[in-house]
């Protein structure tokens, strides 16, 4: 039999029932569109998370409070809201400890900010000049905070784009202006360029002020909640982690470090963390997919079967005028090659189509990859073959005289 | 030429044990119009399983065209049907969803002939089986019951069979419908000297034939020329 002949006879058994054809390539439509559309979220998903991870800066190890910890029966304050480090710790390190571009010592809290009668919630973060640096922050207008301020505690404050926009609406910048935070006037001396969303957090909604002027006027006292180191390069992290661990455990007088009042994280251990939980999401997404797939091909196979019964008469005939098994099996199996071709190639422009949608609505920002199209083809030509072959070996090894008397 | 040799058929094993041919033996020549004639169950279609080559014998050997088929393997069979046999049947002789001429062609699209010799040949078998070019692209399910034996009687010539092999080919038409079908086969072994076997259980329609061989309980009971022939189709 030739190709032609093939696709002749595939064609017109296919469209002989078109409805049930067309169902049955439903199944492979949803399933290869769902394998499509999940990976496309998933390597979206973590593609996501590991720029805004990146976003934060460079080679950057964060140490924070760790629970607080009495002796004897003491019980564990939460978390990070330890009052453990101290400005003393962050000037310590960026003196003692090597390899070191640049230290800031922050303190952050949510406070009430009102400019001109409109208000707002926001990120107060108290910082030093080296923010800049560290977490990759650039200035739109105006300028940042400097070492002089900071350290004569001014009044002076930084404000992310959102809060800015919140406060003083599009097109004004607000520098030069005043905000109340928490009731204290501050005077705007800048704005910073959009960092964008972070997936968990909004970079820009936030105001920046001094480090010590937050620890004055806002929290009170001499605490901070973040130290953010840069490293020189990422292979002095590790050394320049354990370095910042012992520093700060002998200068807490801590002798066990598994009761180390503070935390120490490097940017890298993060964005493993995150990104092995994204690829854990990814492989259940496609797992996902991959189930309705399997559904969508014994669909195929359940169709096939019920064709070569309905059709046992006309394979008799077939085989009575000459056809071999091979023209019999090799027609089957296009039936079903091509049902779950065409349903994968509609398949794949419903799972673009789904993953575009899911992009432009901005939850997600997904990618197709053209692995991940030539994976759902290659799939789906394969669950064609496979299903396909048993109801394809069935109908070529039928008796042509029990398929004629067949009623 | 067919010779067929003390030919049986058993089916099942043990207990269940069925001879359906109990050594059936007769020679049919080329260009012969032969019916084969019987009640049901005394093993004529078993017989014609055998000579279209779609059953081997259990013992006993069947030589088509000098070559002994009866101990062929099911593919060498299909290629024997492919080149050498055309089948009329009595019923679902045609595809459906399919065009006049693709039903006809199909045997040539098996034996990979191409596409322009198919369509010059099916068009012949077409016409000497007396259907008209208006009907070749019609498809089967708009054909009346005679329309639908001729096409099948076409598409049984197409590939040019050493035998035409004809299953109760007017057992689901009324009689002038049959006459004409029966008359088309005799205008194909008298004008074209094709070999045609009948088979059938009703008298009227062996007589059809120039020879009939009757069969009972799977043994040859007579083997005779035909005597008040019966003619409808009319050498002009």
């Amino acid at each position: 039999m030739k190709f032609k002949d093939i696709l002749h006879e595939t064609y017109s058994a296919l469209s002989a029932n078109k409805v049930r054809s067309g169902l049955t390539m439903l199944g492979i439509v949803i399933g290869i569109s769902s394998v499509i559309a999940m990976v496309s979220i998933g390597t979206g998903a973590s593609k996501t998370i590991s720029t805004s991870i990146e976003s934060l800066g460079s080679n950057l190890i964060q140490v924070t409070p760790g629970a607080q910890r009495t002796q004897g029966f003491g019980a564990s304050s939460g978390r990070g809201n330890a009052k453990t480090l101290t400005n003393e710790d962050a000037e310590a390190i960026l003196m003692q400890v090597a390899d070191i571009e640049a230290v800031d010592s922050q303190v952050s809290g949510r406070y009430q900010v009102t400019a001109k009668g409109t208000n707002t919630n926001t990120t107060i973060n108290g910082v030093t000049s080296s923010y800049m640096q560290v977490r990759n922050v650039e200035v739109a207008e105006g300028s940042f905070i400097s070492d002089t301020q900071n350290n004569s505690a001014s009044k002076v404050a930084v404000l992310g784009p959102t809060t800015q926009t919140d406060l003083f609406g599009e097109g004004e910048s607000g520098v030069g202006q005043s905000i109340r935070i928490n009731g204290m006037e501050f005077k705007v001396i800048g704005v910073t360029l959009a960092k964008g969303g972070s997936g968990f957090q909004n970079q820009d909604d936030i105001i920046f002020i001094p480090v010590k002027s937050a620890q004055r006027y806002l929290s009170g006292d001499q605490y901070l909640t973040t130290i953010a180191v840069q490293a020189t390069s990422p292979d002095v992290m590790t050394q320049v982690q354990a370095d910042i661990t012992a520093l700060l455990l002998s200068r807490h007088k801590i002798s066990d470090s598994t009761l180390a009042d503070f935390s120490v994280q490097n940017q890298n251990d993060i964005l493993g963390a995150a990104s092995s939980v994204t690829s854990t999401l990814t492989y259940l997404l496609a797992a996902i997919g991959g189930i309705s797939l399997l559904v969508g091909g014994i669909g195929i196979m359940n169709m096939m079967l019920t064709t070569v019964t309905e059709r046992t008469r006309e394979i008799g005939l077939r085989k009575a005028i000459g056809a071999r098994k091979n023209d019999i099996s090799t027609q089957f199996l296009a039936e079903a090659i091509t049902l779950t071709i065409i349903g994968g190639v509609v398949g794949i422009a419903l799972g673009w189509l789904i993953s575009f949608v899911v992009n432009w609505t901005g939850l997600v920002t997904t990618s197709v990859s053209l692995s991940s199209i030539l994976l759902a083809f290659g799939v789906s030509a394969v669950v064609g073959v496979v299903f396909g072959y048993y109801p394809a070996r069935r109908a070529a090894s039928l008796n042509p005289i029990e398929a004629l008397r067949y009623e | 030429m067919i010779e067929i040799n003390n030919i049986t058929k058993t089916y099942g094993s043990g207990d269940a044990k069925f001879q359906a041919l109990k050594g059936v033996t007769f020679t049919i020549n080329d260009g012969e119009f032969v019916a084969i004639m019987g009640p049901s169950g005394s093993g004529k279609s078993t017989l014609m399983h055998i000579l279209g080559c779609l059953d081997t014998p259990t013992t006993g050997t069947y030589f088509l065209d000098s070559k002994d088929v009866s101990t062929q393997t099911d593919e060498e069979l299909a290629e024997i049907r492919r080149l050498h046999i055309g089948f009329v049947f009595q019923s679902f002789n045609l595809l459906p969803r399919t065009t006049v001429m693709r039903n006809v062609m199909l045997p040539l699209v098996y034996a990979g002939v191409d596409e322009e010799e198919r369509e010059n040949r099916s068009k012949k078998a077409l016409l000497a089986s007396g259907m008209t070019e208006s009907h070749f692209a019609h498809m089967s399910n708009q054909l009346s019951g005679g329309q639908i034996q001729r096409v099948a009687i076409a598409r049984a010539l197409v590939n040019d069979p050493s035998l035409i092999l004809a299953d109760e080919p007017t057992g689901n038409l009324d009689t002038k419908t049959g006459e004409i079908v029966l008359g088309t086969f005799q205008k194909l072994n008298k004008e074209h000297g094709r070999t045609v076997i009948l088979i059938t259980h009703e008298h009227e329609v062996a007589e059809y034939a120039e020879r009939i061989i009757t069969i009972r309980d799977g043994l040859v009971v007579s083997d005779s020329k035909s005597h008040s022939r019966k003619h409808s189709y009319v050498n002009n």
